[in-house]
Parts: C-alpha cells; sequence; structure tokens
C-alpha cells in the first residue's frame, strides 16, 4: 500500500469532531494510528488487550501490521526490528509483560530505537490482581532495566489523555530516538467517557529527522550540539552497526574511555537539555494554595474533587499533577515545594513517588502519603479526610 | 462530606448481577445514550472478576452537566440489582432515598418495601422471545424510572451496540421495559414515595 492510499485509508476511518463514547485502551489505539503508528507486536495480557484488539482491526487496514508474538520478551524484539526498519512502532502490556519487556527495552535505551510501550497496570507483583488498579511500576519504569539510562514516560489520568499523551509519547520517542513508556492503569484502560477526537490535520506529529549527508558519512549515533542525531533506516542504503554494547557514532563496540563517556553522557543530556519541552505538569487551584496534593493518573481524578471539597472548607489546597513523570519535573514541582507547609501525594501503591518529593524539599515540612493497595481507587473523601487529619 | 460530591447534579446509578447477564454492556448503552444523544458528561466503569460467566459483576455510570472529576460512584441514586447476591452486596451502597430495582424472580428478599421490584428476565423470555435480552429490558425500565431521556435516545444506543441480526428484539426489549419503567413511575408517584429527581 502506497504513502497516499494509507494516509486515505486512515482519515476514513478516524471520525473527528463527533462525540464518541470510548474506554481508555481505545483511545490509546486511536492515538497511536493518528501518531502513525505502522506496527504493533504484541502479546494479549488483561488489562491492555482492547489495544491490541482495536489495532489488530485497523493495521492491516491501512497497510500495516499486527503481529501476535509467542510473549512478551518477543513482542518488545518485534517491536524494536520493525522501527529500525523504519516503521513507527509500539506494542501494549500490563505489569507480568512489562517485566518480561525490560531486556530488551534496555537494548532499545542503549541503541536509541524509538518506540511506544503502553503499560496498563494491574495489580502486582507477579500475576497479582489482574482486573484490578494499582500504579505499581512508577519506580520500575524508571528503573526497571539495569545499567544508567534516563527514560521518558507520561501518566494520562483521563480517556482524553490517553489519547493526547499517546500521541505525544510518539513524537518524544520519534524526537529523542528513545522508547517512550506511557503508564496506564486498569481504571482509565476500561473506563468509557465522552472524547471528541481533534482533526487529523491539526494534531502535532513529529517523525525523527533524517540524514542529510552522503551514506558514506553517515554516522548513526553521531554526537551533535543538541544531542539528537539524525536516524536513517535499515535498507535505504546507510550503513549503521546496531548493538546493546557500549558502541562509538558508527554503532561499534568500543572500550575507550573518551566514547563510553561520551555515550552514556548522551543518553542523560538528550532528555535533560530538553526537559523543559519534556516536562509537562497541571496545576490546579495552587496560586495562593498552602497545602499541595501531588497526584498523577486515575488517582488524579480523586484528588482534583478533593481539592474542591476542601477549598469549600476553607482548605487552601491546590493540586500538581505530573503529565510527564519522568524525568520528574524538578524544577516545577521544587519551586510549588518552596510556597507550601504540607504536602499529601496520594498513590495506589505502598509509596513510590513521595520519595520524589522528598528528594526534591529542602525544608522541614509534612509531606505524608495515602496509600491504597487493595485494587480499589482512593476516594476523594479518603483524600479530604487526609487534609483534616494532617492540619486539624 | 459525602453530600458536596453531589452538589453539582451528578446522577450515579450501578447495575449488578452476575458475570454473563450483559450488565457491562447495559451500562455501555446507558453511558452511550446520556454522552452522545444526551450531550451530557459521563463516565462508565465496572468491576468483574476473571472469570467469564458467574461471579458478581457490576458496571457503573456517572452523569453530570459539569466536568466529572472522580470517574467512580460514592453514593448510589439508583442500584439495579438482578441477582439476590448483588442486592445484599450492593445495598448497603445506596444513598438515603435511593432507588432500589430488582427482578422480581430472582431477587426474593427485598431489603427494604419502598424497591421496585419488576419481572425483567421473565418478560424478556416471554415477550422479546429471549432471556438474553433481559438486560436491555431492565436498562430501559431504570432510565424511564429516573426521567434521564426520551425513549427515542435510548433506542438508537441499543440499536448501534446490539449485535446484527438482533436488532428486533433489542427494540421490542426496550419498548417493554421503557414500558415498564414509566408504568411504575406512575405508581410511585400515587403513592407519593418520598423521592427528588
Amino acid at each position: 500500500m502506497s504513502e497516499v492510499e494509507t494516509q486515505n485509508k486512515r482519515k476514513q476511518l478516524y471520525k473527528s469532531n463527533t462525540p464518541l463514547l470510548m474506554q481508555g485502551n481505545e483511545a490509546c489505539a486511536w492515538g497511536a494510528l493518528a501518531a502513525g503508528c505502522m506496527f504493533f507486536g504484541g502479546y494479549p495480557i488483561t488489562p491492555s488487550t482492547e489495544i491490541a484488539e482495536m489495532l489488530a482491526r485497523y493495521l492491516p487496514q491501512i497497510g500495516g501490521h499486527f503481529i501476535q508474538m509467542e510473549d512478551e520478551i518477543a513482542s518488545i524484539a518485534s517491536v524494536i526490528g520493525a522501527s529500525v526498519a523504519g516503521a513507527k512502532s509500539m506494542t501494549a502490556t500490563s505489569g507480568p509483560g512489562f517485566s518480561l519487556m525490560q531486556e530488551n527495552l534496555g537494548y532499545a535505551y542503549m541503541a536509541e530505537v524509538p518506540c511506544v510501550v503502553v503499560n496498563v497496570q494491574r495489580g502486582g507483583p507477579s500475576t497479582g490482581l489482574p482486573t484490578k488498579v494499582a500504579q505499581g511500576e512508577m519506580m520500575q519504569a524508571k528503573w526497571g532495566t539495569h545499567g544508567d539510562y534516563f527514560p521518558i514516560v507520561l501518566v494520562p489520568s483521563s480517556v482524553k489523555e490517553c489519547f493526547d499523551l499517546t500521541i505525544r509519547a510518539f513524537n518524544l520517542s520519534e524526537k529523542f530516538r528513545s522508547p517512550v513508556v506511557v503508564l496506564s492503569d486498569e481504571v482509565l484502560g476500561h473506563m468509557r467517557e465522552i472524547v471528541s477526537l481533534p482533526p487529523q490535520d491539526e494534531l502535532e506529529i513529529i517523525t525523527c529527522t533524517r540524514p542529510n549527508e552522503p551514506p558514506e558519512w553517515y554516522r548513526h549515533f553521531e554526537i551533535t550540539p543538541d544531542y539528537l542525531s539524525p536516524m536513517a533506516s535499515f535498507g535505504e542504503g546507510y550503513r549503521f552497526h546496531l548493538t546493546g554494547l557500549t558502541h562509538d557514532e558508527y554503532g561499534f563496540p568500543t572500550s575507550k574511555q573518551k566514547e563510553i563517556v561520551d555515550k552514556l553522557e548522551k543518553l542523560r543530556l538528550k532528555t535533560a537539555r530538553h526537559i523543559d519541552e519534556i516536562a509537562d505538569v497541571r496545576l490546579d487551584l495552587m496560586d495562593d494554595a498552602h497545602i499541595m496534593v501531588l497526584a498523577y493518573g486515575s488517582t488524579a481524578r480523586a484528588a482534583r474533587q478533593a481539592i474542591r471539597i476542601a477549598r469549600k472548607k476553607r482548605f487552601k489546597v491546590g493540586m500538581v499533577q505530573p503529565l510527564t513523570i519522568w524525568p520528574f519535573p524538578d524544577d516545577i514541582v521544587g519551586r510549588l515545594l518552596e510556597k507550601v507547609d504540607l504536602v499529601i501525594v496520594p498513590e495506589l501503591n505502598q509509596g513510590q513517588i513521595i520519595g520524589e518529593v522528598k528528594r526534591l524539599c529542602q525544608r522541614h515540612i509534612k509531606i505524608v502519603g495515602l496509600n491504597r493497595f487493595d485494587g480499589e481507587l482512593i476516594t476523594p473523601a479518603q483524600i479530604v479526610d487526609k487534609i483534616k487529619e494532617e492540619r486539624p | 462530606m459525602q453530600r458536596d460530591i453531589h452538589e453539582n447534579h451528578r446522577i450515579e446509578i450501578r447495575l449488578s448481577g452476575s458475570g454473563g447477564q450483559g450488565l457491562v454492556l447495559a451500562g455501555v448503552i446507558l453511558a452511550e445514550a446520556m454522552g452522545v444523544y444526551e450531550g451530557k458528561n459521563v463516565a462508565q466503569t465496572q468491576s468483574y472478576g476473571p472469570e467469564a460467566r458467574g461471579g458478581a459483576s457490576r458496571s457503573d455510570i456517572v452523569i453530570s452537566d459539569t466536568e466529572i472529576h472522580y470517574p467512580k460512584t460514592t453514593q448510589l441514586d439508583l442500584l439495579l440489582s438482578l441477582t439476590q447476591e448483588s442486592c445484599d452486596q450492593y445495598y448497603r451502597s445506596l444513598k438515603e432515598n435511593g432507588i432500589l430495582v430488582v427482578d422480581s424472580d430472582k431477587v426474593r428478599q427485598l431489603p427494604s418495601h419502598k424497591a421496585f421490584s419488576l419481572p425483567f428476565i421473565k418478560t424478556a423470555k416471554e415477550q422479546a422471545g429471549t432471556p438474553v435480552v433481559a438486560n436491555v429490558v431492565s436498562l430501559s425500565a431504570v432510565a424511564a424510572i429516573m426521567e434521564l431521556c426520551p425513549k427515542e435516545s435510548l433506542l438508537k444506543a441499543v440499536l448501534m451496540r446490539a449485535p446484527r441480526g438482533t436488532e428486533d428484539k433489542n427494540r421490542t426489549a426496550c419498548e417493554l421495559g421503557y414500558e415498564m419503567g414509566v408504568e411504575a413511575r406512575r405508581k410511585m408517584r400515587e403513592r407519593k414515595y418520598a423521592f427528588d429527581h
């Protein structure tokens, strides 16, 4: 199928400007299609299966490919292969599958292969609670594979944000030539809300820059001033080597100290130097707040309700919601921490992101967690009660 | 504190029963009718076990004129139960003056005399020709009892989601259920039940 045919087909499938009732998982799939995803390799797992189901139906219709692999190790391997061959690629999974993907994800970070992994979180560890919600992989998404690397991880909190952040994940992965993880959860994945998709030509879609030098000069891992290197695909006439071993600018293994340091620094600096562009924090009623609720994902929904109830009871409380959780928005959150004297961090785990808040806080203020891990969502009432308890 | 949540005209409905009765689909249909055809904000969530049939199953719908922050239900305005087990389990989630609607054959022990006990499954079997559409019968009755939306919007949503070849049965089911609901509401008015929607 030609490029034009693909575009026409995609336009036919994509219904914009009409209110549609859809699940978070469906919204992820539409986001992927709108972003130009042409390959999905995966293995079905509750609660992420709807993403695979939808892309299995639609990708072949637009000339893309869907493969159900034998497991999640092979899934992420197929995604990396498809990406290196030039297709925007993704997979979707949940906790157990995300664990299996870690080794090859490390390869993708090292070999700088763009791809998108949606992890619809369920209760863990191990097979845990397949049909129940949790936010247990906040730290795994950051440190899941071995070595020193700096992932980009996005956390949506509504069906519309599942759509928006999937597109953003593709854009960031192309721009920074890195896997990007979208951490959804069971509530978001299965929840249905009304969404009106924006017209396709209004969406910002980024595709990685292509090399413009002749093939014999091309360095696949060139260290440029902004640490972003142009990318050629296999089969286009540009020669390069891919390996998980620490490599030089051509991709060949190296043990020269300078090249090792340059490579590892590049992995850090390509996100660190563009943190303003990657960071995305939503503030709610923070202007005059003395109490901060820092919440993300589906927990942010309860927090948004809770701060409104608490405001009526004259608590000066606001909410900070990081949509990009890694790299953690240190500057923005750090600045806001200077204005408040109580922080509440509700999480569907036993305390993961609260550690980041404590790391950033220079003053002696109270930082308390509100943790729930029984497979249900934290309620607004629980957050309001916590505020009352800490500030009687 | 709970009352504040409901201040902005937020309606919370739970459809409950056992897995396989089609209640998750019923919730989706109701959400679609209210969200797509009536222009309200809706959030539909569900809870179910790992099994395909049997086990407790429920579908929750939140309907609001304003943005829905918290998508799950906290205090129900209406509970539909198609099994005794789900009725016993969720009755406590109903708020004061909340409405309980049950299937008269499946739920024999009512926790309150103010419940609507209607023969959904029997009606589906005898008048629509199959017990499978009991979900549409009961859903339509719920919509009528709550005066959520006109029958046309509901019917459109039912036919959108009905599997091909079952349109006629589902249309009959929707009409039967809606009538049952309207009738039940009329009776309730006559008896002047305390309830303000």
